[in-house]
């Protein structure tokens, strides 16, 4: 690792200068592609080395922003102009990928088929198109096959990687360990065997272990559909043992003490309970939880109680606020029925969001079996999309902002802290 | 006002954490109050849909979560079992087991197989209901999320493509009659004010057009925050940043005064940094919109979905 400064105690940091992986997961709609950005930014910034971060689904603005829009699988160099133009003298180099489903897949057959003539007859095959770009699972496990490929050509001193959204967030983790079991398993072989035996297009024979699955099958789905399933799964088994093997590797990877998880919340129920559902079977499952990352976090402003005081004074009796306003001789303010309309808007806008505020402590209050390093990313008005923008997330997930309660004027709060390691 | 109660199948999708399965669950709810019989049906397996009822999680056979709303969680395994007991009338106690592994394996390798078990099932619900032979008034479905629906939705023409012959392939018909049928069947996407919802909303929009002949109903967006001022009030708002307003501020009202104000800038800002994306979505989407307002609310349950659901109806001219 070039130019690793590591940090005395668990931090992100210390995570980006001491991983070579490190996965980012989380429910749906929690901005975990913009946290993973900006984890790979910070690492490229403040701790060196080549980083490269590797994003399934940007937002265009963000992928134009990072120059990946529409690169496919090939990983580009982020011009460090880009970075200094938004004010970062940066120690290393960032990288930045958007993984390509179909292409890995084409990739992957192309590697691991036995000859030129079954490649092409598997890529041709719609079920292929289909297995490839309409299945989720696919999709897990290419996203992770790709993780592995990166990692092993050793150009890359981080890989930040986004993980796909999926209905259970786990699945992607299974990814591997399926594609293995889907392709050693007996089940393959039993259902292509009777088509085996008659020869790849020729006529089924059918066991006697068999028949009753066939029969019920058949009446199903038809024989020909069967038919053609067997075929394809006859081209695709050629690659049996180069796919169990890198299956197996890609587990490995992620198992590796080089690897660290890093699961991405808001402090919202539902995702909540994910995010800590998932750093429990984490653990459980023997993977290296680094790091929970709370996004889009109130301001603890909130929950200041002068403020909250300030705020019931609005909203209970403005009136003798706006009397005071008015007698100031701004025009604007002259209106004491218009400033008191306003003064009250003003009090009830930040009671509306203090019981926003409120539910969110509690949350976090609640939240147990966490990892040591915790890092918060306050609400900022809009979606980040520019490099200054990652550029502020990742301070807050480095702990470099200083700790504020204030909201500045255009909106972005500052805030960040560590659960003492 | 828009006819969307009035039909007997609505799919609703959305980008994940936009509030999908909270409208789902509204849209249950109004019905419900209409006096209709609803099913309200769970394909993602998350099992918290009940929650929005405060009703533990449900399983394949429907329960009444709410007067008038039965939901049930839709799972392969107990489709197909249903399915072969229904249509092929195969004696199969004894041999699910393994039928079923077997078929969970062609199912996971195999397009469409998957998805028709679940589409299937909702579209039976409603042709049993259109013949009487089930009183659902609506079938309500918590539909996969926007990049995995169209494939639950087209499942049963891409089985038509691949399967040539056989009991299903002749089923995928009346599946299709159903779901391109716009007097029984909508499509309807949640989405937020925010960058990713608006866009995986646009594309889907027009995916669904290009791909599928399942008709669309209305997109909902949620989670719109209030403009805290009006036009005439915004000048005022600015004046009491200058410097002897503040000052005057917080002689009245002391340390605090800061803090309240930055929150209401905050509350603009948030506000105004939305805008762009809802003029995107109403410049690039001919659907009738629907808007429900972002809640300043503690944790989301019944009182929650109660609260949706008024919005909602307000929306529909109920």
């Amino acid at each position: 690792m070039t130019g690793s400064a590591s940090a005395p105690s668990a931090s992100l940091e210390s995570l980006l200068a001491s991983r070579e992986v490190l996965v980012f997961c989380g429910s749906g709609g929690v901005g975990k592609t913009s946290t993973a950005a900006a984890a790979a930014l910070a690492a490229a910034v403040h701790v060196g080395g080549r980083v490269l971060v590797v994003t399934i689904d940007p937002a265009r603005r963000l992928a134009d922003a990072l120059g990946i829009e529409g690169i496919g699988n090939i990983e580009r160099r982020v011009p460090d102009e880009v970075l200094r133009a938004a004010g970062l003298a940066p120690r290393g180099e960032l990288w930045a990928a958007m993984l390509d489903t179909k292409a890995s897949w084409d990739d992957l057959v192309l590697r691991h088929a036995p000859d030129a003539e079954t490649a092409n007859q598997i890529l041709d095959n719609r079920l292929y198109e289909n297995l490839t770009s309409r299945f989720v699972q696919s999709h897990d496990y290419i996203a992770m096959e790709r993780l592995y490929d990166l990692h092993s050509t050793g150009t890359y001193d981080l890989i930040v990687v986004d993980t796909p959204p999926t209905r259970n967030a786990l699945d992607f983790l299974d990814a591997p360990q399926r594609m293995a079991d889907f392709f050693g398993g007996r089940l393959l072989r039993w259902l292509t065997a009777p088509y085996r035996l008659g020869g790849r297009r020729g006529a089924r024979l059918v066991n006697f272990a068999s028949r009753p699955f066939y029969q019920v099958a058949d009446r199903i789905l038809g024989t020909q559909f069967l038919q053609d399933i067997a075929v394809f799964f006859l081209n695709f088994e050629t690659m049996y043992a180069g796919f169990v093997t890198r299956a197996r590797a890609v587990e490995r990877l992620l198992h590796d003490r080089r690897t660290a998880f890093t699961v991405v919340t808001t402090l919202e129920g539902a995702p909540l309970r994910e995010a800590e559902f998932f750093c429990a079977e984490l653990t459980a499952r023997d993977y290296h939880l680094g790091a929970l990352v709370l996004n889009r976090v109130l301001p603890e402003s909130f929950a200041d109680v002068d403020v909250a005081a300030a705020a019931t004074r609005l909203v209970e009796e403005p009136e003798t606020v706006a009397a005071r306003l008015s007698g100031l001789g701004i025009d604007a303010l002259a209106d004491s029925v218009a400033v008191t309309r306003v003064l009250r808007t003003v009090g009830q806008s930040f009671r509306n969001f203090a019981v926003v505020a409120t539910r969110e402590a509690e949350m976090r209050a609640q939240l147990s079996r966490v990892p040591d390093v915790v890092a918060t990313v306050p609400s900022f008005a809009d979606d980040v999309h520019d490099v200054a923008g990652l550029a502020r997330i990742g301070e807050c997930l480095l702990g470099m902002q200083l700790p504020s309660t204030r909201v500045r004027a255009d909106g972005r709060a500052g805030e960040a802290e560590h659960r003492p390691g | 006002m828009l006819d969307l109660l009035d039909r007997r199948l609505l799919f609703v999708t959305g980008k994940g954490g936009v509030g999908k399965s909270t409208v789902t669950a509204a849209t249950a709810l109004i019905a419900a109050e209409q006096g209709k019989k609803v099913l309200l049906v769970e394909v993602d397996a998350k099992g918290n849909l009940t929650n929005l009822f405060e009703h533990p999680p449900v399983g394949f056979d429907p329960r009444e979560v709410h007067p008038g709303v039965f939901a049930m969680q839709l799972n392969t395994e107990a489709s197909l079992r249903e399915y072969l007991k229904l249509n092929l009338r195969i004696p199969m106690v004894g041999r699910i087991g393994p039928i079923a592994n077997i078929f969970d394996f062609v199912a996971n390798a195999a397009p469409g197989v998957k998805e028709i078990l679940t589409v299937g099932k909702v579209c039976w619900e409603v042709r049993e209901s259109v013949e009487g032979r089930a009183d659902w008034d609506l079938v309500i479905v918590d539909a996969a999320a926007t990049g995995h629906v169209l494939a639950q939705l087209d499942a049963p023409r891409t089985i038509r493509e691949l399967v040539h012959t056989g009991p299903i392939r002749s089923q995928t018909e009346w599946m299709i009659e159903i779901l391109s049928d716009p007097a029984l069947t909508a499509l309807n996407v949640v989405t937020a004010p925010e960058e990713m919802p608006v866009n995986e909303t646009i594309e889907l929009v027009a995916r669904a057009r290009e791909e599928t002949t399942v008709p669309l109903g209305a997109v909902i967006v949620n989670r719109v925050l209030p403009e805290p001022f009006t036009v005439e009030d915004e000048p005022v708002f600015a004046a009491m940043s200058t410097p002897r307003a503040a000052a005057a501020l917080v002689d009245e009202l002391g340390e605090g005064a800061e803090g309240v104000f930055d929150a209401a800038r905050l509350a603009v800002a948030l506000r105004r940094a939305r805008v762009p994306h809802l003029d995107a979505l109403r410049a690039a989407v001919d659907l009738p919109l629907l808007y429900l307002p972002y809640l300043f609310v503690r944790d989301h349950g019944l009182r929650v979905t109660r609260m949706v659901a008024d919005a909602l109806g307000a929306e529909l001219g109920l």
